[in-house]
């Protein structure tokens, strides 16, 4: 219910402001809800605020996880020649 | 400065009030030292009320459209610019080549002439690029408050090309379905800047004038069903109107469609959707399967053809459903647009 | 765009929809609630029911925040602009919800009410500050997501000890919520659900701890992507085979046990429980809803204001309670369709992009037209 994009944070400003940039976008966010956040960062914005940094390497371990589920699961598939 | 008035219009400082447009010498001021400064060819010359025009020698197409932008001036183009291709893009979608335009503005009681100049300016650069002049023209004033700075219609005239014949209701089951390009520049050009989205490149507004591409397509395919250009309520709301009007139902594929990076960040960032984003240099086109192939060489050999792709295809449907093969593998309709595409944060 | 376009991957989808077919048992049904509006949202416009087994179905929940306000406080909203001649800030989710005598705060805004749109609550604060001379107030919708900016607002107001500004609070708590779905006597039967990604990086994974452990039902939290929302069914479907109940997190890359605790800490120090507070289609749920604490009683528009909430019934034949709740489809409601459309919403459900109803009409209705 609530839209909220990860994007990286490219500029630290005054007063707990960051600027953030998604694919050449750039938006002023607010760091107020978050701590210890660096420029190179990825954060997740929800209505003009950084709700939480992402963390990369689970992101990588996620997509690694579904890759291999799903080798697993299309290769017994094909080897059991596959219900449809 | 034509002697009768007494002293030269400060274009620099100065500024449209109600004189301006009550048809005396101050109008005729305005026009002389504004409008035509910019707007020259020889029916203007004339002076007179309407422009005489060469006998057409074929089927005439006339459309008509009002422009209302806010802001006036945007990345990549402005009201006036936006006026021209415009209409030169509502007469060429029927098949015919655009002749002439005439344009009527309606100006606001204190909006400043540097930027009515400027508008002026940007529509003769377009109409000459484009090589359809602006014929006529009229010119009213409003009390402030009564109009956005600027509004401009215009209206074109053109001339059916032989053997054409395209419509919206020609679509028929088993043709192609074309888009001419990347897709939401033009709205996000605006949105971005009611939206104090600032950009590392601005995102570009994609007004064009598409007769010649559209000359060269039909050179190439003159069996084409359908063209249209997909601007306010941008590609899903131009396809389900086709669907509707041919009695048919289409399938698109989401990894058919181009959307520049800035363009799907920014819509992400707001919660748009780019199907629903203006375009103002686009074109969606339809013909039999047979000729797909040509019809997309046609448009990758011009400049503003050059990302084309095949969206997919019409198929028979009563209900009269866009529907999509989504980049995930499942399928989801591209309904109409519903009121106004607003940001959301839910 | 990083760590979006890779969570929409089709190849990716592919073999999580392989993996979800080799997994269920073709032997039983899994009924599943999402209960998060962006994962309904997420579900329709990708198409995700077509990558699902047969014998999986999801069932649209009430996290919409917009699709729970009561008409009453749309109400109260719309007054607060007409009578107090407040300038209403407020997120554009809210501008098309019908409320009472045919109004939205759209069309009261054509009629002249000064309600303007805004992306963040910082630019309502901007507002206030640019008009000394108006009151200014902000309609704070959202669960605990959004919760924690509206805190931040309060705060910053405090600090710039701003005269002119005011919030309208319809903050919402997503436990309370499941509680009274989990509870309900007519309940529909569940077996387990995909918990919101957004609101658990704020609150944490704990929460949901008392939902597996009383009602024997599995949660797992899902990030917001489809790819996200697949691995997230397809773990449901595991523990159920398993016969386990427990929470489970999906969204790693984002979501801890305790979740944000600064953002916790400013919600904590800014709001309190109200006792109970209305819910469109749940009825009136204790402790289920937020205000603001005595010492920032000034910003609180109820206590600031004399608006005094009127509830409102909802349409005879609007079925909207019943989606909600999950006992009924947005096809099986009768005005579906036909007088409820997006064009002309009768419910929230069909008002809010991620509501039941227009996510399904908006997407989905080519498949029983089929049928």
């Amino acid at each position: 219910m609530c839209l909220a994009i990860p994007a990286v944070v490219v500029e630290l400003r005054d007063g707990d402001n960051a600027v953030v940039d998604l694919d050449g976008v750039r938006k002023e966010i607010s760091l107020a809800l978050v701590d210890d956040i660096a420029v190179g960062d990825y954060v997740i914005i929800h209505v003009g605020f950084a709700l939480q940094r992402l963390n990369v390497d689970e992101a990588e371990r996620t997509l690694a996880l579904f890759r291999q589920l799903g080798a697993e699961a299309l290769s017994a598939a094909s080897t059991a020649g596959a219900r449809p | 400065m034509n002697a009768q008035y007494s002293r030269p219009l400060d274009v620099k400082h100065g500024h449209v009030d109600l004189s301006h447009g009550s048809g005396g010498r101050a109008m005729a001021q305005l026009i002389e030292e504004l409008f035509a400064r910019e707007l020259t060819n020889d029916f203007l010359a004339q002076g007179d009320d309407g422009a005489r025009l060469a006998d057409p020698r074929g089927r005439l197409v006339m459309a008509t459209d009002a422009h209302v932008v806010s802001p006036l001036f945007f990345p990549g183009g402005d009201i006036g610019c936006l006026s021209v291709h415009g209409t030169i893009n509502d007469v060429a979608v029927m098949g015919a080549k655009p002749l002439y335009l005439a344009a009527s503005f309606i100006l606001e009681e204190g909006y400043p002439l540097a930027e009515l100049a400027r508008i002026v300016a940007s529509m003769a650069r377009a109409a000459r690029a484009a090589r359809v002049p602006v014929v006529t023209g009229d010119t009213k004033v409003v009390e402030r408050g009564k109009a956005d700075g600027v509004f401009i219609t215009t209206t074109g005239v053109g001339v059916l090309r032989e053997g054409i014949d395209c419509s919206g209701a020609r679509a028929r089951p088993g043709d192609a379905i074309l888009l001419s390009g990347s897709i939401g520049e033009h709205g996000m050009a605006i949105m971005s800047l009611r939206e104090n989205l600032a950009f590392d490149a601005p995102i570009v507004s994609d007004t064009a004038a598409l007769h010649e591409l559209i000359g060269a397509l039909l050179d190439a395919v003159p069996q084409l069903r359908t063209m249209r250009d997909p601007t306010r309520g941008g590609v899903a709301t131009t396809l389900n109107e086709i669907a509707r009007q041919s009695g048919v139902g289409m399938l698109i594929d989401e990894a058919a469609i181009r959307v520049q990076p800035p363009v799907e960040a920014a819509c992400e960032l707001l919660g748009l959707d780019p199907l629903y984003v203006a375009n103002e240099g686009k074109l969606i086109v339809i013909c039999p399967p047979e000729h797909a192939d040509a019809a997309l060489a046609a448009l990758h050999a011009h400049p503003l053809g050059r990302a084309a792709s095949l969206l997919g295809y019409v198929h028979a449907d009563a209900r009269h459903f866009v529907q999509m093969q989504t980049r995930l593998g499942g399928r989801r309709i591209v309904d109409w647009l519903s009121g106004e595409q607003l940001p959301r944060i839910c | 765009m990083k760590y979006i376009d890779e969570f929409r991957c089709g190849e990716l989808a592919a073999g999580l929809a392989a993996a979800m077919r080799r997994d269920a048992n073709p032997e039983r049904e899994y009924r599943f609630m999402e209960f998060c509006g962006g994962h309904t949202h997420a579900i329709s416009r990708y198409g995700i029911a077509d990558l699902l087994p047969p014998n999986v179905q999801m069932i649209h929940g009430p996290g919409c925040p917009v699709c729970v306000l009561p008409i009453g406080r749309i109400d109260q909203a719309i007054r607060l602009a007409r009578e107090q001649g407040a300038i209403l800030a407020t997120y554009a989710d809210t501008l098309r919800v019908p409320a009472s005598q045919r109004l939205t705060l759209l069309r009261a805004k054509a009629q002249g009410a000064d309600i303007r749109m805004v992306y963040s609550t910082s630019d309502a604060l901007s507002i206030a500050r640019a008009n000394p001379d108006r009151e200014v107030v902000f309609l704070a919708i959202g669960f605990e997501t959004t919760t924690p900016p509206t805190a931040v607002a309060v705060l910053t107001a405090a600090a710039l000890d701003l005269r002119n500004f005011s919030i309208l609070c319809n903050h919402v708590l997503t436990p309370a919520a499941m509680h009274a779905i989990l509870s309900a006597p007519q309940g529909v039967p569940l077996d387990g659900f995909v918990g919101p990604a957004h609101v658990s990086t704020v609150i944490g994974s704990a929460p949901y701890e008392p939902f597996a452990d009383d009602y024997g039902k599995p949660v797992v939290i899902a990030g917001f992507e489809p790819l996200d929302v697949m691995r997230a069914v397809h773990m449901l479907i595991a523990q159920v085979n398993d016969g386990r109940a427990v929470v489970e997190n999906e969204f790693t890359r984002a979501v801890t046990r305790a979740g944000n605790l600064r953002a916790q800490a400013l919600v904590a120090e800014v709001f309190e429980l109200r006792e109970s507070f209305e819910w469109r289609g749940l009825g009136t749920i204790p402790a289920s809803a937020l205000r603001l604490r005595a010492p920032f009683a000034r910003f609180d528009a109820e206590r600031r204001f004399t608006v005094p909430y009127k509830a409102v019934a909802d349409n005879k034949a609007c079925a909207c309670g019943e989606i909600l709740r999950g006992e009924k489809r947005p096809q099986d409601c009768k005005i579906f369709g036909t007088v409820c459309t997006p064009e002309n919403p009768i419910g929230s459900c069909m008002v809010s992009s991620e509501g039941a109803c227009a996510a399904h009409y908006t997407f989905g209705r080519f498949r029983e037209a089929a049928a």
